[in-house]
């Protein structure tokens, strides 16, 4: 089963959730960790790989052969992103605008247009702590890390996994999505604050538009008021988890170390969480 | 398009008539209290315009009781349909989208056709383009929301991002140029911005023409890792950073590694923030922690008077 760790606000503990998860099943049953955060990835400070990300991604970019562009414009016309502006001569690429569609190279009569990769990150991916890993960490200054999240995602060259779990980054635009679409279920992490329930509405209406079951995870439960709770029984959203506003558990955090890998009463209950987890992807299936 | 802020004239303090200078508070990492802080700031800085820049999960508003004087929709792009009796299910869309955001679904009548995922659409257009059938249009694609509101802290500009948005980055800088717009407007001298999590591309329209960027982090492995990388983005721009450490009690020697990096690289660390439980509590009242009350009001008090200070050599 493929469950995606979301959330709309940042900070909620998704990549706790996510580390501790993973923890707690990898050896259990076989467990993959895919870290789609790649603008922040912070699983790595957790799970600690010997490995660093050293494969180099990219994402196809046109490059126009001088000697067969007849400068007609049609390219930068039919740019629906305005990454091609006409010149006289050769049309200019704004890299940073391009969304890799291909229209460019489809539209140009001379077949002048042809695609290179320009690297806008790097992947790692191996074994540790008996889990397998993924994670992408993008390059400073890169504005679009979709096609670095699909490449996280890509599973091709992995080992069979029983569990995926992926770590969302926060927010519902389009890097939210990419890491979301395609899993079997949402588990989206809140607080129970206004700032908490505002966000989690917007998660709950990404994972709705997106057609997959969801259910809801509360940390630092004790903090913040009761409308999390109430707008949860109201929309009829199961509540899979609450994790106590525990000091022990920030601290942990904050040092980088994995709760559940020390504390086993904590790791027993999430592992009942994920075989809750399954049960309720097996029920959507099967619906 | 909004002028560039100029540098003042020599030896004009501009009390009278300042250019709006761009105060963005970021953090790389989410939920370190970016918008707790703004709020504060908000309520201690005067005559200025506040801008959410977090499009896709803004929760600025939630301490402002904002009352909407405008409310705009957010047109960008363009986005594919295709019309189910024209569509003749030969699959070329599908083949050519980059995006995998067509897929087939079944009409009532039995015949089976193409669809567009609303969502997974960036509105390229090639699907229009190589259909045969003539079954796919392109349409202005609305993409969000944005407003205008008054508040008791002044004029706020925020925005609402439909779910799997595309254009962040256009949404955030319609929603800044507005809010430049408006404080030269009114005359006033700050644009207080609250900045989205990431380095991505809504967080690069948030920086760009910033005078300065306040980092807001906390002392956890995650926080540093993320400043850093926020930092590495922002001072790529050559936009100065200053930072503040919150709930910088839970971890005071990662706190102190914090410190240590900060005064390698030359940003000021303008404050820091004791772990305050009265913080949540004034979110829950939807005030501000300065308008609540308590110790970390005060810090953020000192901290207000740093950055003031800051931005007025940002500004000779």
């Amino acid at each position: 089963m493929k469950i995606v760790i979301a959330s709309g606000k940042g900070g909620t503990g998704k990549t706790t959730l996510s580390v501790n998860l993973a923890t707690a099943l990898a050896g259990v049953t076989t467990t993959g960790l895919l870290d789609c955060d790649v603008e922040e990835p912070n699983c790595h400070l957790y799970v600690k790989p010997a490995f660093a990300p050293t494969e180099p991604v990219g994402t196809p970019i046109p490059v126009v052969d001088e000697e067969l562009c007849t400068g007609c414009g049609l390219c930068a016309r039919a740019c629906e992103f305005n990454a091609l502006l006409a010149l006289p001569g050769v049309p200019l690429l704004l890299p940073e605008l391009c969304h890799n569609c291909g229209v460019c190279a489809y539209v140009c009569p001379e077949k002048a247009i042809s695609e290179v990769d320009r690297e806008v990150g790097m992947l790692g991916a191996g074994e540790v702590h008996g889990m397998y890993f993924r994670w992408g960490l993008l390059h400073v200054g890169e504005a679009r890390s979709t096609p670095l999240v699909r490449a996280v995602k890509d599973l091709t060259d992995a080992p069979a996994l029983h569990t995926v779990i992926i770590d969302a980054p926060p927010g519902v635009a389009c890097p939210a999505v990419e890491a979301m679409r395609g899993a079997d279920f949402a588990v989206l992490v809140t607080e129970p604050t206004p700032f908490g329930l505002h966000d989690l509405r917007l998660a709950v209406e990404t994972a709705r538009q997106l057609a997959m079951p969801c259910g809801v995870v509360i940390n630092r439960v004790g903090i913040g008021d009761s409308r999390v709770h109430d707008y949860c029984a109201q929309e009829d959203l199961p509540i899979l988890l609450e994790i106590p506003d525990d000091r022990r558990i920030a601290e942990a955090c904050s040092r980088g170390e994995v709760f559940a890998a020390v504390d086993g009463a904590f790791a027993d209950k999430l592992r009942v969480f994920a075989s809750d987890l399954e049960a309720r992807v097996q029920r959507a299936v099967t619906r | 398009m909004t002028a560039a802020p100029s540098p003042s004239a020599p030896g004009h303090s501009g009390p009278q008539l300042p250019v709006p200078r761009q105060l963005v508070v970021l953090s790389g990492k989410g939920g370190t209290g970016k918008t707790s802080v703004v709020a504060a700031l908000a309520t201690l800085a005067s005559n200025k315009v506040l801008a959410d820049c977090d499009v896709d999960a803004p929760d600025l508003h939630l301490l402002l009781d904002p009352r909407r004087v405008q409310s705009e929709p957010f047109v960008s792009g363009k986005e594919a349909r295709i019309v189910p009796e024209r569509c003749s299910a030969c699959g070329d869309c599908m083949d050519n989208c980059r995006f995998d955001a067509i897929g087939m679904t079944r009409l009532d009548s039995g015949r089976s056709v193409y669809v567009v995922d609303p969502v997974a659409c960036e509105g390229c257009g090639m699907c229009a383009r190589v259909c045969t059938s003539g079954a796919v249009e392109l349409q202005d694609a609305e993409r969000g929301e944005w407003f205008v509101s008054d508040t008791r802290h002044g004029p706020l500009v925020h925005a609402r991002l439909n779910i799997g948005g595309e254009n962040s980055g256009k949404l955030v800088t319609l929603v800044r140029n507005k809010a430049q717009e408006l404080a030269q407007e009114i005359n006033a001298g700050l644009v207080l911005v609250d900045g989205p999590p990431g380095i991505g591309c809504p967080v690069i329209a948030s920086v760009t023409g910033a005078d300065l960027v306040l980092a807001v982090t906390e002392p956890t492995v995650s926080g540093a890792h993320d400043l850093l990388r926020a930092a590495d983005l922002v001072t790529g721009f050559g936009i100065p950073l200053a930072v503040c450490i919150n709930k910088v009690d839970l971890n005071p020697d990662m706190a102190a590694i914090i410190r240590g990096v900060c005064a390698e690289r030359d940003f000021p660390v303008v404050g820091e923030l004791s772990y305050d439980t009265a913080v949540v509590r004034a979110q829950v009242e939807g005030k501000s922690i300065v308008e609540h009350g308590g110790g970390v009001a005060d810090q953020i008090r000192d901290l207000w008077k740093t950055v003031e200070s800051l931005l007025a050599k940002v500004e000779e």
